[in-house]
Parts: structure tokens; sequence; C-alpha cells
């Protein structure tokens, strides 16, 4: 290690200040502090500081969606040859969507954390780790098939409108994945909806898909649920355990609940996610459910699912582990979190039922939430300002 | 008020080295050095000059502001030099000091038959009043103001802290004169924290059932032992309201002033930290010089920092530096230069040696009780606030601190007013310095925010 730190060290005066290639001192920094921790001393406040910094929090939160990466890479292979007939091994399968799933992780990051570097170059800014979690959700919550022009894109606008503008990481108002998602989903629905983009077949003329078993749909579950396929027809198709494993069409990371969980299992063990806000979420989406149960007309399959089922169909889970609980774009007091997971919980059901064009309203609820999280920790807040003007009421009468 | 109040909010942080109890008595100084820094916001009208003899208990300078608050010599002896920095700012006085301590005579008196007037002019001209802080802002006191109620923590729960039952012993009848002197100065109560902790307290043995003196038992983590975490449990401070606190370690000497009628500013500190060799408590006074507290008793294998004061809210110090006018702790730390590689030490590490308060490092899963040598290194980057919720874990106020370090980044004073400004002091928001994850300074934040405050509101 000690060659290492030499050789960083020898590069170390072109970088600094007065140096010929100071103008990239942020990308130097960020390798530099991404091999070793700066030894640099407190100056001010406290003397000593505490073993965690940002890398490490951001890592925690890669190292948990690894699973879901993981089944996301093998699902994709798997649905691949489900809808083929044909038959295949887990490596195969795991091997099949690798190779397709690469490419989105390498385009995602590639392009994302280059936008990062010129904005920090052009500020003079050292660079924040904040891409590093974005980079690796945006392919988790795009569908297998989406161009990687698109992909690229979306990226960029994702971390030009949705993060630089507003000042970088920590200044975001929205959730940057989520902001590439929405930008997908409204500027090419076509590549981000229907039945035509969620499983990877092989494609024959003007992109139909050829070389299908008979019967083969594409669409999700939810997509079958709101084109109010009955209830039992429903059930019999897709069964809670499957949701529940993920071996269903869907987003490449969206569909394992159970990976969901062992990601959800790190975030929450480690404390690095609010529990309130997955709790709350969980509570909210339940009650939904249930209600939308109560009221349910004959021919709504989406109104009729079990709110089990909604937990594990779609984006909910994934959405409510790894997106609603980004520390940045959620509410930041302790009450707030209630009730920003809560309502993030009532509006991702109901979105999902209601919403016409497309059945998945988990994304536009955390996104409507991000945006509504400032107001609901003005009102908390608010709170606590008026019980210490009473108390000043009370000392002065 | 009987009871113990829990606060539920807080960490320990155990660092190697805490002091044993035993105590080693060095010879008085040769000198020693007062500094107007150790007092927020003072500036000092000298009354003295270069070559003046000064008694123990002689004003050295006073607050240009609050004349009745002055700063006392600690020892007798001559002015050598009054060190100036820019503009002239006074950084440092310097007394050669006598072998033999001579103190000035105030003659001895009984507070309880003293009244508010006289035990004021006492406690201000043997430069008692020095030990008292106001708040809001944490300055010296105005003693035209009186006080709704006065404040004492009876123990310090920072790491590596001195035990002041222990570093009092013997001083017991000093502390409860002092309580009494204390109990005439406001017409609200004195309240007294300590510590749940079995065992503790002694040094109020014969304080208890004084008169408007109020004893509350606290129970908790660290910052639990910070005045203004025990005044929050208690009577919370309001806007246009004073109070005046103190630390119980300085009971001692205010009691001196009446029992002994001298300024007796002999102080048992504990030496301590990672960098020393045997961790123990030193007799020695006010002002001393470093050199003499630790001399040859910290390691020489590493580069330590020594702080007066605690590691969470000390002043650095160097061997010709002395001790702080209010500390009772020296410690020395591990200088943190050396980079950290990622994957050995860094944050890509197991872990098991690095201390976090955050459950990401596996220190949670090792218990409580392991100690830790936690050296300077800032542990990563400064970053924007990124991480929610992580100051509320260890700040037992009800305020959001972090919306107030931001109303006072934005220097929108209604705001730092409505959310509590008045209720904190930087020392309050050591632990937040200390867990967040973003390296931001809180203190320094805080620091500035009350001073710019201060002086808009004149």
């Amino acid at each position: 290690m000690k060659a290492l730190e030499n050789m960083i060290n020898k590069f170390k005066p072109n970088f600094e200040e007065g140096g010929k290639l100071h103008k990239y001192w942020p990308v130097f920094d960020s390798l530099d502090t991404f091999l070793f921790t700066p030894g640099h001393v407190t100056k001010k406040g406290a003397h000593i500081r505490d073993a965690i910094d940002l890398k490490r929090t951001m890592m925690m939160v890669i190292i948990a969606l690894i699973p879901c990466l993981l089944f996301g890479m093998w699902n994709v292979g798997h649905q691949h040859f489900l809808a083929t007939g044909e038959s295949a091994d887990l490596m195969a399968k795991f091997f099949f969507g690798f190779i397709r799933v690469l490419p989105l992780l390498v385009i995602s990051y590639g392009v994302g954390l280059g936008v990062e570097f010129i904005f920090c170059i052009v500020k003079g800014h050292a660079i924040q780790e904040g891409f590093l979690v974005s980079g690796m959700l945006i392919p988790l919550i795009v569908p297998i098939d989406v161009p990687l022009w698109m992909v690229a894109v979306a990226t960029a606008f994702a971390v030009v409108i949705g993060k630089e503008v507003f000042g970088g990481t920590g200044m975001n108002i929205l959730n940057v994945a989520l902001t590439a998602r929405a930008f997908l989903f409204f500027a090419y629905p076509t590549k981000m909806s229907g039945d035509d983009v969620w499983i990877n077949v092989p494609r024959g003329a003007e992109g139909a898909p050829a070389g299908v078993i008979d019967g083969f749909s594409g669409a999700t579950a939810l997509g079958d649920a709101a084109s109010k396929v009955p209830l039992e027809s429903f059930e019999a198709k897709y069964s809670l355990m499957d949701a529940f494993f993920g071996m269903i069409p869907g987003s490449i990371g969206e569909t394992s609940v159970l990976a969901i969980l062992i990601g959800a299992a790190l975030l929450l063990f480690t404390g690095i996610a609010s529990w309130r806000i997955m709790l709350s979420g969980l509570l909210g989406a339940l009650a939904m459910g249930m209600i939308f149960n109560a009221v349910a007309p004959a021919d709504n399959t989406l109104m009729q699912l079990s709110p089990l089922y909604h937990l594990c169909l779609g984006g909910f889970a994934f959405g409510l582990v790894f997106m609603a609980t980004d520390p940045v774009t959620a509410a930041q007091t302790n009450t707030g979190k209630w009730i920003y997971g809560f309502l993030i919980g009532i509006l991702s059901i109901m979105i999902r039922v209601f919403n016409p064009a497309y059945p998945e309203g988990v994304f536009l609820a955390i996104l409507f939430m991000n945006v509504m999280a400032p107001l609901i920790d003005h009102y908390v807040i608010q709170a606590n300002i008026k019980k210490r003007a009473a108390r000043v009421k009370v000392a002065k009468a | 008020m009987s009871g113990v109040i829990k606060i539920k909010k807080g960490l320990n942080i155990n660092l190697v080295g805490e002091s044993e109890k035993i105590y080693s008595q060095i010879g008085s100084p040769n000198y020693v050095s007062i500094k107007p820094s150790d007092f927020t916001y003072l500036t000092p009208k000298m009354q003295v000059k270069v070559g003046d003899e000064v008694l123990a208990g002689d004003l050295v300078f006073v607050d240009k502001d609050k004349p009745s608050t002055g700063v006392a010599s600690p020892v007798s002896g001559e002015i050598t030099e009054i060190i100036r920095g820019e503009k002239r700012k006074i950084l440092e006085v310097k007394i050669l000091a006598d072998k033999e301590i001579r103190y000035k005579d105030f003659g001895s008196a009984t507070p309880s038959k003293m009244s508010r007037e006289e035990i004021l002019t006492r406690l201000s001209e043997s430069g008692a009043l020095a030990f008292f802080v106001e708040r809001p802002f944490g300055g010296t006191v105005n003693a035209d103001v009186a006080p709704r109620d006065i404040f004492v923590t009876g123990f310090d729960s920072n790491p590596l802290a001195a035990d002041f039952d222990f570093a009092l012993h013997g001083k017991e009848e000093l502390v409860k004169t002092a309580l009494e002197a204390l109990a005439k100065l406001t017409e609200g109560t004195v309240y007294v924290g300590v510590s749940s902790k079995a065992g503790h307290g002694a040094i109020f043995e014969k304080s208890r059932g004084l008169e408007h003196v109020e004893f509350n038992s606290f129970q908790g983590q660290h910052p639990v032992g910070n005045v203004g975490v025990q005044i929050h449990a208690t009577k919370p401070i309001n806007k246009g309201e004073t109070v005046w606190t103190m630390s119980a370690y300085d009971l001692a000497i205010v009691g001196g002033v009446f029992t002994e009628g001298k300024f007796d500013a002999s102080r048992n500190v504990a030496v301590a930290g990672p960098g020393v060799k045997a961790p123990k408590y030193i007799k020695t006074i006010i002002g001393a010089p470093i050199n003499d507290i630790v001399s040859g008793n910290v390691h020489d294998d590493k580069e330590y920092r020594l702080v007066s004061g605690s590691p969470l809210t000390g002043t650095q110090v160097t061997k010709e530096g002395n001790l702080g006018y209010f500390d009772s702790q020296v410690v020395a730390l591990e200088e943190g230069h050396s980079p950290k590689f990622v994957a050995t030490e860094g944050w890509l590490s197991l872990g098991f040696k690095r201390f976090s308060a955050s459950r990401a490092y596996p220190t949670w899963l090792l218990g409580r009780n392991k100690q830790y040598n936690i050296d300077t290194n800032v542990n990563g980057e400064h970053r924007s606030f990124v991480v929610s919720g992580q100051y509320e874990k260890v700040f037992p106020f009800n305020i959001y601190p972090v919306h107030l370090l931001k109303a006072i980044m934005a220097n929108d004073i209604e705001a730092q007013e409505a959310l509590g400004i008045y209720e904190v002091l930087p020392e309050d928001f050591a632990l937040c310095d200390f867990v967040c994850t973003s390296k931001i300074d809180a203190q320094v934040i805080l620091a500035d925010g009350l001073k710019s405050l201060r002086a808009e509101l004149g």
C-alpha cells in the first residue's frame, strides 16, 4: 500500500495549486480519497471524530442493492427463456441477464459520473459521493429493453436538472434516480410502458417479438391486473409466492421482494435507512389496499387485489426501501418521516389503481412526496416553535 | 425534586487511558499564564502592567463590558509579559510565580449572614465571579442583572473527564459554603445536577438540605453532564431570561474566597488519553504550564496532540502552553496524520478498531465498555448535510439541531430565536461534531451564530 501511496503522492503536485493539471483537482482528489482516507486532522471543533463518512454510508446502500442486482440479472434470463420456451440452467440464465444488464450499469455510471466530474471541475468543488448510489439505482428501475441511449439521456438529465442545478449532492429536491425514471417515462412512454419492454426476447420485423411460445404476452403483473384480468385467473397466473420471490416480469431490480428484504435488513441493521419511513410506508400501503378491497367494484381487479399483492407487485417494495428513504429528499424530522412514509404508501397504491395510463404509481408517489417533504417538515418544526413560544408566554404570565 | 431525570439521547465515547484515581503533587509552577480567550466575548481591560507585583487574588484584567467580572491571578509574583496579537489584542498574560504563593486576604466571611450585594462584591473583587457563565450566549456574567436561577452541574460526562468527587475530595465544606453564597444571588433556585450513578455526588454530602438549593439526579450518556442539558430538562431558558451556570469543579474556589478569605486556584486535573503513560490526577493550579503537568508522562513513539479540556470541546495546546482557566482535564490524543488505505483501515474495512456511533461500523456489536484509541483524523471529508436524524440521536434537546444550524448559516435571526438558539452553547453541539457523517463543524457554526446574534442584539 505504501507503493500506491507514494505513487499518488508523486502525481499530487501536478494537481495542486499552481500545478499544470490543477483544473482537474476534483478528479484526482476523488481518486485519492477513494483509495486513502486523507490524513486530515481536526482543526476546529471536536478533536476526535466518528469513523463514519459519506463513502461508508453510500457503500452500505450499494451493498444492500447487490442482491437485487444479482437477482435482477438472473430474472432477465429467466423471463427470456420462459418466453422462448427454451430450457436453461441457473448460470445460463444469470449470464444471459448479466451481459444485458451490464451495459446499463456502465452507461448509468459513465454518464452520471461524467456529468458530475464536469460540474465539479467547472465549480472547483470536491466530488461528493451521492451518485454512487443513484448510478446503481437507475439500471435497476428501468425495463430491460430500454435503449441505452435513452438511459444515457435520462441519466444526464437527472444529474443536471435533478441535482446539479440545485447545488449538487445534499441539495437536490427530487430523488435523482427517480428523476431519471420519470424523464424516461414522460419522454419515451412507449419504451417505458406497455407490454413490449419488460422481457428481453428475440425480435422479428418491426420489433415484434419472434420465436416466443404461444400465448406469450410480455405484460407485467400490474399490467394484467389493470387490464381487468379476473381476480381468479390473475391469482392463478401470478402466485403470491412468485411475486414475492420475483420470478415475474418487471423493471430489472424491482421484482424480487426477497432480495429487496435482504437489502432492507442490511439498511435497517446498519441504521442507514430510516425505519420510520419504511414502516409507515408499509402501513400506508396496507391501509390503502384494505380500503380499496372494501369498496372494490366487481370488475376492478387492481382494487380487489389483496394488500399483500400490492406490497409484492411492481416497484413498491423497491421504491420504499431504496428511494423513499433517500435522506436528502425525504422529510428530515422524525415526526415528518412518519407522515412522509405513510403518505407514500397511500399514494403509491392509489396512483397505481387510478392511473389509467400506466399501472404503477410508486415513483410518482415518491417524487410527489419529495416535493412535499419540506412542507411536512415546516409544519413539524412550526409545532416545535409554537411550543417554545407558548413556554415564553407562560413564563411571562 | 426526587426521582431520577433520564436523558435518553447521547453517546459515551470510551477512550483508552482513563485517569486512575491517584494523584501526584507537582511543585508550584515557575510561571502561570492567563488567556482572555478562555472567557467567551471578554475584552480585557488590564488592571496591571508589566513589572507589577501581584498577590494570588489580585485582578489581572476585568471585562471591559461587564467591569464587575474580573479575572484574578492564581499565583503571587510579577507580571512579566503581556503578549499581544493582531490589532494589539491581548492574547496572554504571563506571571512569574513566587516559590511560596502569597494570597490577598479578603477576610473570612459567612455567606449565610451576608446580603446579596456583599456576596457579589466579594465574588467580584476576588475574581471568583469569572467562574460563572451567563446563558444565553455563554459569556461572563453581568452582576447588574439578577439571574432567574443558577444551575450547577455536579459532574462531567465528557470522554476521560475528571471525577469531581475524587478531584474535590476533602473540599465538601467549601462546596457547601459556595452553594450558600449562590443561593443568595438569585431570587430563584440553585439547581444542582448530580449523577445518578451509585456513589456519585459525595462532594455534596454536606450541602444536602440547603435552602433554595435543589438537587436533581441525572441518568444517561454524555452530554448528560452538560449544564445546558440539565437546564433544558428542568427549567428551559426562554427568550429574555438570564441564568447563571457553573461547574461544581469551581465551587471549591468560590467557597474558598468566603471561608478562607483567599483565592486558592489549585486544581486536581485529570491527565488522560491514549498518549499518556500513567493516566492519573495532578494537583496543580489554574494557568500552570502544560509541560509541568504532563512532564515525562506522554509517550514519545508517535505524535500526540495535547488538549487542555475535553477531547470534544477543549483547546489544543503545546507543551509550552498552559492549563485553561476552566479546564479540569488534559488529554493526549494520537495525531491522525497518516492516510488510511480504503480496504485495511479506511471506509471499506471491517472496522473493528474504528469507533462509530453509527451502526455502519461494528462498534455497537462489541459492547459499550470497549475502549478505543480514536486519533484526531477527520475520518472523511467535508460534505453537505446528507444524512438526517443523526444529530438528534446525540442531542437531548427538544430543538431541531440541523435546522438551527441552517438558520445560522442563512443568518436568519428570527428563525434562530424561534428554533431555540438561546438554550444551547457550542459545547452542547460537541457530539454533533463528532457523529457528523458530513464532517460539519457544528460547534464552530453555533459559536459564530451566537456571536453575531449577540452583536446584533447589542
